[in-house]
């Protein structure tokens, strides 16, 4: 499915996404992102070192994860122009990760190319304990704005992320 | 008037670090970002999507600043290299020696494709006078990661957010 703009609306919620997240999880995270840093494979490290609770995801992969939200949402045509992250808390493995986002703004630029702005969030949700706030990000995404439109195809001065 | 020391404030909007990367962009090496996020996007998984839409395969746009990681280890390594060295050098010229990155944003421009060799180079664009807040007294500053491509083609912007500082008790012992 192709999402196109005229179906998106300021104040729309995206569909939330939840995933328990594993040992797994963080340590193929890290590695897909190149990031070797032991905090992110190594539990004594993490504890002892860190002193966090546990290994814990990175910031890279986290971006990935939020790539993942915005296009399992606008499907393939979606083209992601820009991301802006704020991290507040870490993210363990056992945690369930719970995605939500709502639109903040529809426009469309000087060149016809149509975006949607972003409020995306991470929390934790973990039975038995208060949610926990870990990352906010606004992103700004090219959407179609019909069926014919490929944001993809544009470059140069047609592109102004 | 600025109270910004001029060796720094010659350093505003001036390349440095320029740095190529030493192994070329590798498709097969996005499964593992897909794989680790469990990522669907059939752009990456379908040649014929890929093609309509893209002109052949591209990387996730959120890789970009892995094909500019260093190895962990490489023939002839002597020392980790530290990124955004930029932002250790502030800390060591301004004399802070505490820093946070408050956030960072990235912007994405042509798509990477698997071929491209990657280079980047480090720019700082701002530096604010000294302010205190919670963790110290120190300054802010703005930083930019551009990449580019082979073909000199802008790829990305990272800008990161810093706050270097010396916290209460750093400052009554200077």
């Amino acid at each position: 499915m192709t999402l196109t703009i005229d179906q998106v609306s300021e104040g729309d919620t995206l569909p939330e996404l939840a995933y328990d997240a594993t040992a797994t999880t963080v340590v193929l995270g890290a590695l897909a992102s190149r990031d070797w840093r032991p905090m992110h494979h190594d539990f004594k490290f993490a504890t002892e070192r860190n002193g966090t609770q546990d290994i814990f995801l990175n910031t890279p992969n986290l971006a990935a994860w939020f790539e993942r939200y915005i296009t399992d949402w606008t499907g393939p045509r979606g083209r992601i122009g820009r991301m802006t992250f704020r991290m507040r808390d870490s993210i363990f493995p056992d945690d369930r990760m719970v995605f939500t986002g709502t639109v903040t703004a529809v426009s469309t630029d000087d060149q016809g190319c149509a975006w949607a702005e972003l409020d995306i969030a991470v929390a934790v949700k973990n039975d038995g304990t208060d949610p926990r706030l870990c990352c906010t990000c606004t992103v700004r995404v090219a959407i179609p704005t019909d069926d014919s439109d490929n944001p993809w195809a544009r470059k140069g001065q047609n592109w102004t992320p | 008037m600025s109270d910004l020391p001029a060796a720094i404030a010659e350093l505003i909007d001036t390349p440095q670090y320029p740095v190529t990367a030493n192994f070329p962009v590798e498709f097969g090496y996005s499964y593992n970002t897909l794989s680790a996020t469990e990522n669907g996007n059939p752009l990456y998984w379908d040649p014929e999507v890929a093609d309509e839409l893209t002109g052949g395969p591209t990387m996730p746009p959120t890789t970009l600043s892995l094909w500019m990681r260093p190895h962990r280890w490489e023939p002839g390594a002597e020392e980790e290299l530290v990124a955004l060295k930029v932002h250790f050098d502030l800390k060591e010229l301004l004399d802070l020696p505490e820093a946070i990155m408050s956030d960072n944003t990235l912007i994405l421009h042509d798509p990477v494709r698997p071929g491209d060799v990657i280079s980047h180079h480090q720019v700082l664009r701002s530096v604010s006078g000294e302010k205190t807040t919670k963790l110290g007294t120190g300054r802010f500053w703005s930083i930019d990661i551009v990449y580019t491509n082979q073909d000199d083609v802008l790829v990305g912007i990272e800008s990161y957010t810093g706050f270097g500082y010396r916290r209460p008790e750093q400052e009554a012992a200077s």
